[in-house]
């Protein structure tokens, strides 16, 4: 097994070298089976290791001895447990359908090889991220997602807008992973290892920390995860990597790398328990979040940035969840929202595909007709995320819900608020997407038509897996009255903190059905207005009120951080490069080197060659000690 | 015996070149530098088989005045001499595709440098180092005031007597440890010995003269204004010389010297080195955010990396000390990777302003991609050699006062501000009147920047053989305080 896992992923990593080196003058349809053939290889290897932990113990794997400077060790190792392989299972499942599901989509770009290179290169790393056995370890998968997802936003370089897009992506990470880097120094300090199996899994190494050290590290570790997974205040990046093409936003922006936060802290789950202030920020971050995703999302027009918000908005919930202590939902969350959020992009690049590269919402209308398996899987994704019975997210979402509901009960509000305007927005861009009539160009119009196979059958898989995937973890209290139990739970309670829900199998039912009523209350009501009223959504230039323009604007957190951050910075670096650098310190330099000339030049003409003058100072100075002397 | 071969090779080659004239100038410095490159690998095996007795010379000198003249390479020396060893033929090679006014003069000073810089990594006594740590100074005052650019002789003359002034300091501080060891000598024992011995307050004095004459030579700031305009007017292979060879011996001598000599003076009054060290860091990644012109970039880039080894180093943990020489590796590849990028720039494009370039990247992408690997270990990501470096540096910091990690992490965002701001002007978008006609790669080009990428990349990945070389080294060299 320790060879297996070594090559899960070296077989992305083989992908990428072979496609980067040696693919010039092979035909696309090869490179794209090598680059979709690598992942699928790397999934089966997930498959059999993913079987190897449903009875097994965890294992650590060292690969190689990898930084050794005195007191300091960390080997490059990997960690094999239940959380790491179910983490495996479905970044390689998604990873596959999606690299299936480019091969049409970027079929007529001249940057085909290159793409398929990159996404290798991403499930790489993204591999090494979840594999790692050391805080170390999966900051090279952590930073090297990021690496990815910087050349995947800006893909299409000639375009200065995706370049700007890329390095905003790439800066606003580096803050957060100083906090990463921060916190993983702490634990060293402290714990005196990065190793997860020391410090969590075969020994407990991380009761090394305590008190406002161990809050200290976990809210600097939380920072790295605010940055890779858009929490306030480090959301912004996000919705502008959306620039990126379409599958990358599926894979890489909503099904996988923007999960690593959530990740970290569900690995971290002991030292996130530790401390109390810590979970609360965890939470407040979280909820935040998850309102802002929601609140922006119900006024964009572009139908990639209501998903991006979409996301933001469901990271928030599952940060949440980690804040109250209940790990595994988070997790949870995490695959069922790959499940429908990865089956959503590549819906809306199918749109988009069909729409000849028009993302706004307001330019279509009526493609129900045109692509029908579009459609019905687009509509599987969105019954999915709004929490409806027996979709995956039903059962996901239901779960963080009860767990608010037992904590604290303005947290649930607004989660529930948060949840509302989910469905509200989501069907809002689903009637106006699909239904009515078509609002583009006639052009487009005589362009639409279903895509081809190799998108479509990606869609339907994802979409049977966002209709059952939900049953891998069915609610406690219900599931052990009709004899279903929680199997998600049940494979991850030796890996994480584990915190049951009390929630009687009566008020479980009653708060789905309840959430459920919000729900359908607020598709009601995106169907009257506009599919029953056929209201349009509002060009840029009519919007009034106050409150849309604040949203439609983001909440302005851009224009903050430029007013805030960028311009002040670029104010100091003017001011020190021609102020303080030019007059002051090298003025300093220059004036002493002056001062020095000038004190030469000075004595200089007292050394006039002249005797009589000697001589006068001579008997001048032995005058002046004697006087002294006396 | 082979440290001595190592010092010589070089500067007999050099006699040999300038006497042979320009023709046979560059196979003849490129055939020597090469052959020291195996004597240097040559000398990794020796320290890592521990067969040390024929790395150590030691003879005497001039008795009277207890002066030796003693060599030792040890793990630490090593790592510095593998970096010379490896980035000299590199910087040979940069100048192929130009051409040069008396080739041999400027082999031949080359290697004197060469010579010279190995000579004070290897010294096993205060004055040898000292005497070589100067001697350096001649030939690269040569190479720049000879073959440098605009204002060459007034900023030229700046950096000599800026360089030299600092280093009376370090003279004063060396004399001053000379004078309490007990039979007079200048071997880094007694030195150790007799600096343990002094109180905190002397140390501490002691320490300022030391780091004054460092800092002006890494540079750290504010004793950084010689170093802008001199790396900009020296010839780019000079450039490469000064930065990824030259600094480090200021770098190095923290480590070999003010670290072991004076523990208790850099740790009860040293503290102010560490925040100018930090300040560095934060205030040169500022300047490099407006800079223009790529090769003044890359200068201050480079302030604010040395900024950081000095700062871990002087925590004087053996993290610190490991990670430092390290990076110190790391940051003499970079350089001249990063220099001899200048260097292809300014023959297609006639200056390194940043402004008229723009989709380099559409015409050359080959050229790209290879900038783009080094762009990236600069700004220290995973699995290149920037990043085992830094991450060391940062986590002895930590253990120091964990605001020098939070300031000195800094380089974390603002390296990452200022490198992906350059390349995105001038590789990204698409391409203008100036850069359609950038002309492709030639093949030295090529391969001289991929086996800098190489470099990176696998020292990134398997950093273990340049930092397990050190273990024994560094204990002797920190055990012997703690």
């Amino acid at each position: 097994m320790e060879r297996l896992v070594t090559l899960i992923p070296l077989f992305p990593l083989a992908g990428f070298l072979y496609i980067t080196f040696l693919s010039k003058g092979l035909s696309r349809s090869f490179v794209g089976t090598v680059g979709a053939g690598a992942i699928l290889l790397s999934f089966v290897a997930s498959v059999l290791v993913f079987s190897t932990q449903l009875h097994g113990e965890p294992v650590v794997v060292k690969v190689f001895d990898w930084i050794t400077a005195g007191s300091f060790e960390v080997d490059f190792a990997f960690l094999v447990d239940p959380l790491s392989t179910i983490y495996l299972l479905f970044i390689t499942g998604v990873a596959f359908l999606i690299h299936v599901y480019s091969a049409g989509y970027m079929h007529d770009d001249e940057g085909f090889n290159r793409f398929f290179a990159y996404l290798n290169l991403f499930v790489f790393f993204m591999l090494i991220l979840v594999l790692g056995d050391s805080y170390l370890t999966m900051f090279v998968g952590w930073e090297g997602v990021g690496l990815c997802s910087y050349m995947l936003i800006g893909f299409w370089y000639k375009d200065m807008r995706n370049n700007d897009a890329a390095k905003k992506a790439f800066i606003v990470n580096r803050i957060g992973d100083l906090g990463f880097i921060l916190g993983m120094v702490l634990v060293f300090i402290y714990c005196g290892t990065l190793s997860f199996g020391e410090l969590y899994i075969m020994d407990t190494a991380i009761s090394g920390l305590h008190g406002e050290v161990a809050t200290a590290a976990a809210i600097l570790l939380f920072v790295g995860a605010m940055g890779k997974s858009a929490q306030i205040p480090l959301h912004t990046w996000l919705p502008d990597a959306m620039a990126g093409p379409t599958p990358v936003s599926a894979l890489i922006h909503a099904a996988t790398m923007v999960t690593a936060g959530i990740y970290m802290v569900a690995r971290s789950s002991q030292l996130f328990q530790m401390s109390e202030t810590a979970s609360a920020v965890v939470v407040i971050a979280g909820l935040l979040t998850s309102l802002l995703g929601a609140t922006i999302a119900l006024t964009q027009n572009d139908i990639k940035k209501v998903l991006a918000y979409s996301t933001v908005s469901q990271l928030g919930f599952m940060f949440v969840a980690l804040g109250m202590g209940a790990y595994t939902i988070a997790v949870f969350h995490v695959i069922t929202h790959a499940f429908f959020k990865a089956l959503l992009f590549l819906g809306s690049g199918s749109v988009i595909h069909a729409m000849g590269g028009e993302q706004d919402i307001r330019r279509m209308g009526g493609l129900k007709s045109h692509m029908p398996v579009t459609y019905w899987t687009f509509l599987i994704g969105t019954i999915a995320i709004c929490g409806i019975f027996p979709f995956a997210g039903f059962f996901s979402k239901d779960q963080i819900l009860a767990h608010a509901l037992e904590h604290n009960i303005p947290v649930f509000a607004l989660l529930m608020l948060a949840s509302m305007g989910t469905a509200f927005y989501m069907f809002r861009m689903f009637y106006l997407t699909f239904h009515g009539h078509f609002r583009g160009s006639h052009e487009q119009e005589h362009h639409l038509h279903e895509s081809p196979r190799v998108m479509t059958i990606p869609l339907v898989v994802l979409a049977v897996l966002s209709t059952v995937g939900g049953f891998i973890g069915f609610p406690h209290a219900i599931g052990e009255s009709i004899g279903i139990h929680h199997w998600l739970d049940h494979f991850l309670e030796n890996t994480v903190v584990m915190s049951y829900s009390t929630l009687s199998a009566g008020s479980e039912v009653i708060l789905a059905v309840v959430a459920m009523a919000a729900a359908a209350v607020m598709i009601w009501y995106a169907f009257s207005v506009y599919v029953k009223k056929g209201t349009r959504a509002l060009e840029d230039d009519e919007v009034e009120s106050q409150a849309h323009r604040l949203l439609a604007n983001k909440y302005w957190f851009d224009e903050l951080y430029d007013a805030t951050i960028r311009r002040p910075a670029d104010a100091l670096s003017g001011w020190l490069s021609r102020l303080v650098e030019p007059r002051m310190i090298d003025g300093a330099v220059e004036g002493s080197g002056r001062l020095t000339r000038w004190s030469g030049e000075a004595v200089r003409t007292i050394q006039n060659g002249s005797l009589t003058t000697y001589l006068l100072a001579i008997i001048a100075g032995v005058i002046l000690m004697l006087i002294w002397l006396n | 015996m082979l440290t001595l071969a190592l010092i010589a090779l070089p500067l007999i080659s050099a006699l040999l070149i300038f006497a042979l004239g320009a023709k046979p100038a560059r196979t003849l410095a490129l055939g020597s530098s090469l052959l020291s490159l195996l004597l240097s690998l040559g000398a990794y095996y020796l320290v890592h088989a521990g067969q040390t007795e024929l790395l150590a010379f030691d003879q005497a000198w001039i008795g009277p005045l207890g002066l030796r003249f003693a060599f030792n390479l040890d793990g630490i020396s090593l790592v510095l001499v593998l970096l010379t060893a490896i980035t000299t033929p590199l910087i040979i090679c940069s100048t192929w595709n130009k051409e040069i006014s008396n080739p041999h003069l400027f082999h031949g000073l080359t290697l004197l440098m060469v010579a010279s810089m190995t000579g004070a990594f290897t010294a096993a006594d205060g004055l040898v180092f000292y005497l070589f740590y100067e001697i350096a100074l001649i030939p690269i005052f040569f190479i720049v005031m000879s073959w440098g650019g605009e204002n060459r002789v007034r900023i030229t003359l700046k950096f000599f007597l800026y360089t030299l002034f600092g280093s009376l300091f370090m003279l004063l501080s060396l004399l001053y440890v000379y004078h309490h060891t007990p039979n007079g000598s200048f071997a880094f024992e007694d030195l150790y010995a007799a600096g343990r011995m002094l109180s905190a307050g002397e140390q501490g004095l002691v320490f300022a003269g030391l780091f004054i004459a460092f800092a002006v030579k890494m540079p750290v700031f504010p004793f950084h204004t010689w170093q802008p305009a001199t790396y900009s007017t020296a010839p780019t292979a000079g450039t490469m010389l000064l930065a990824a060879i030259m600094l480090k011996m200021a770098t190095y001598g923290l480590v070999r010297i003010a670290v072991p000599m004076l523990p208790d003076g850099i740790m009860e009054y040293g503290s102010w080195a560490i925040v100018l060290s930090v300040i560095s860091v934060v205030y040169a990644s500022f300047m490099a955010i407006v800079q223009k012109d790529y090769k003044l970039l890359i200068a201050y880039s480079s302030i604010a990396h040395v900024g950081l080894i000095s700062a871990g180093v002087l925590t004087g943990t053996d993290t610190g000390i490991a990670g430092g020489t390290f990076e110190m590796f790391s940051h003499g590849v970079l350089s001249v990777g990063l220099f001899f990028v200048y260097d292809i720039l300014e023959r297609r494009m006639g200056s390194g302003e940043m402004a008229r370039m723009g989709g380099i990247r559409e015409v050359n992408p080959l050229f790209a991609f290879l900038f783009f690997a080094i762009v990236m270990g600069s700004v220290a990501l995973p699995f290149t050699s920037g990043f085992v470096g830094e991450f060391l540096l940062i986590q002895s910091l930590a253990t120091a006062n964990i605001w020098y990690a939070v300031f000195g992490g800094l380089t974390v965002i603002l390296g990452a501000v200022y490198m992906l701001r350059a390349f995105q002007l001038m590789m990204l978008g698409e391409a203008n009147v100036h850069t359609r006609s950038f002309a492709a790669l030639s093949r030295q080009e090529t391969i001289l920047l991929s086996i800098i990428v190489a470099l990176v990349v696998v020292a990134g990945i398997y950093p273990a053989p340049l930092l397990d070389i050190q273990a024994e080294a560094l204990h002797n060299l920190i055990g012997s305080f703690h």
